[in-house]
């Protein structure tokens, strides 16, 4: 079943925090909500479970108008950042929880349950209180608690936020592998982590200042951003203030070859590059300038550099003599790397 | 532990024995002390008996005994279901008609109890309801003052109540009753025997209230032991007060029992 928002307009004391969202969720696809706090997130999430009422719009789950429904009666599973999951209750009484609301007959109740914690790996774990389980167990048992409903929709919420960065990863493959398992879920994910998004969405949605910045597919938001926050946003980015010339562009006194299509000569706009498709030495769009900081990584070196006043990062592989603070260096990008931003332009960069 | 070196520890234990023991403790003390007692003449009391006890606990007190677990446990068990229904609804209100509804609360406890005492007293002294002369109107107003304490306990815990488990309940398809049932009064059970504790105590040692409104035939504990000290047996009200005191802490220690099960899960 799908998610549609309908001009969805939700304000708190006449604050605007979700500005008239349109946005659709296909069945069995995973939406990632991608945007910094307070950008409306999470209030869009909460309108499709029933917590907040827009002040406007509408929302519909499948071909149903749920605007005016109960959460109770909205049929959907959601997990939180802090899990929420009923202390005074067993693993498996909290899974059941749902069952039970729902007058579940006793004996499906008992191989459902037994169902969804071994689809979430905490069989071994039914008879504990949540108390006494790690916060990736506590985790896995509300994904249980949330699937063992069947439903259509499937709103997370940050969940993996509490969780630390190995434990995180882990849990990234694992709910990967459950919507594979349940590929008619549509799931709504709603995160402030662009790798969280990257990996596990089909399209993602960028929010920022209540509103909808962009929305398409992982690629296509690397690749391609339409605009300086969701280049920032979706992965790193180098945002340079550039003047459209004719066959490129300009920044500072260098001369930049780039596909300039749909640009107006003269006008300014901001060109992304991705910090991993910049190199050091000689190359075509040369860029000269000094090293402001250098920071090792491992395989990786990233060299922040000050090129008139703007500072390039470049993620290089490993260097095995890297340059110091203060010297000059030369950075260079190949053309097809670099994308013009005319959208958006000031504020970054 | 705020002082870290073991001289300094001590010296906070001393100060801290010197103002507890003669204000908190002491007192305590002479009144179990003086229950034994036939004189106190000198500085210890003298003629040690357990007569005091015998007449503490049988005929007129142990019905004085029953007649104030009955109306504690009436009143703060009455006290605990409307605080609590009270408590949850304020929840649902808008800041200001919960300010309202605060203050209400508060009132039977900023009033002087003798105030609230001859307020029910006045009002249930004829028809439509005519409780005077009976029980219940003791019953009635040790409702009223406790119910204060029990909503303010009470409405303090939902405020912490995290709204995460409800609406996480909300979610899996539970109806409103559903998740108070299964959900918030679980949840908020250490909060609410903690309530209903402290309403039992309060009740229990009631005084100035109760003695404008008690009926012959329904004469609490504290009633007694007025009377008892007001006639001059200071030592069979020592006895009785005792008696009291066990009878209380007793009760208290059953709930708190109750209590650590509660949130020990």
């Amino acid at each position: 079943m799908g998610i549609r928002f309908d001009a969805v307009t939700v304000a708190y004391d006449g604050n605007v925090v979700l500005d008239a969202l349109d946005l659709t969720v296909a069945p069995g696809e995973v939406m990632a909500l991608l945007g910094p706090s307070g950008s409306g997130k999470t209030t869009a999430l909460r309108a499709v479970a029933g917590f907040v009422r827009p002040a406007s719009g509408r929302v519909f789950l499948g071909d149903r108008d749920v605007t005016d429904l109960p959460p109770h009666r909205r049929g959907i599973g959601m997990v939180v950042q802090s899990y929420a999951l009923f202390p005074h209750l067993r693993v498996e009484d909290n899974v059941a929880f749902g069952l039970k609301a729902r007058k579940v007959p006793k004996a499906e109740i008992r191989t459902r349950v037994a169902e969804a914690l071994e689809m979430t790996g905490m069989a071994a774990y039914a008879r504990r209180h949540p108390r006494e389980l790690s916060g990736g167990q506590q985790q896995r048992v509300a994904i249980a608690r949330a699937l063992a409903i069947r439903p259509d929709v499937l709103l997370l919420d940050e969940p993996l936020s509490a969780l630390d960065a190995q434990l995180r990863s882990g849990m990234l493959a694992e709910l990967a592998r459950l919507h594979r398992e349940l590929p008619e879920v549509s799931i709504l994910y709603v995160t402030h982590d662009q790798v969280e998004a990257l990996t596990l969405a089909d399209r993602i949605a960028v929010m920022d200042k209540a509103r909808l910045q962009a929305c398409g597919t992982p690629r296509e938001l690397y690749r391609a951003p339409a605009d300086a926050f969701t280049a920032s946003f979706v992965g790193n980015a180098n945002l340079l203030p550039v003047t459209v010339g004719s066959a490129g562009v300009s920044f500072a006194d260098a001369e930049i070859a780039v596909d300039t299509a749909g640009a107006v000569p003269g006008a300014r706009a901001t060109l992304c590059v991705r910090p991993h498709l910049v190199g050091i030495g000689a190359g075509p769009n040369r860029l000269t300038g000094t090293v402001a900081e250098v920071q090792w990584r491992g395989a990786t070196h990233r060299l922040y550099v000050d090129v008139a006043g703007h500072r390039v990062m470049a993620d290089v592989r490993e260097l095995r003599e890297p340059p110091a603070h203060g010297d000059p260096v030369t950075v260079h990008f190949a053309p097809e790397d670099a994308v013009l931003l005319t959208a958006g332009v000031g504020g970054h960069g | 532990m705020l002082v870290h070196s073991r001289k300094a520890r001590w010296a906070v234990w001393g100060v801290f024995l010197i103002l507890f023991l003669p204000l908190f403790a002491l007192p305590l003390l002479v009144v179990v002390g003086a229950s034994f007692a036939t004189h106190w003449s000198g500085v210890l009391p003298s003629g040690m008996t357990t007569a005091n006890y015998q007449a503490a606990t049988r005929g007129e007190a142990l019905q004085a005994l029953t007649t104030s677990l009955v109306t504690a446990v009436t009143a703060s068990l009455l006290a605990l279901a409307v605080g609590t229904w009270a408590a949850l609804a304020a929840a649902g209100l808008r800041k200001r008609s919960r300010k309202v509804l605060d203050a209400l609360f508060v009132l039977p406890v900023a009033v002087p109890s003798v105030v609230v005492g001859l307020a029910i007293l006045v009002a249930f002294s004829r028809p439509p309801v005519l409780l005077n002369g009976t029980r219940w109107i003791v019953i009635a107003a040790h409702t009223v003052l406790v119910t204060a304490f029990a909503y303010q306990s009470v409405s303090a815990a939902i405020t912490r109540l995290d709204p995460a488990y409800e609406q996480a309940a909300a979610s899996l398809g539970a109806r409103p009753a559903t998740v108070l049932r299964r959900v918030k009064l679980p949840l908020l059970l250490p909060s609410l025997t903690a309530a209903v504790g402290l309403c039992f105590a309060l009740s229990m040692g009631e005084l100035s209230a109760t003695m404008m409104l008690y009926p012959p035939d329904w004469t609490p504990l504290p009633v007694l032991i007025h009377a008892a000290t007001d006639r001059g047996a200071l030592f069979t009200g020592s006895a009785i007060a005792v008696v009291l005191m066990a009878a209380t802490l007793l009760v208290l220690l059953a709930v708190s029992r109750i209590r650590t099960r509660a949130s020990y899960r």
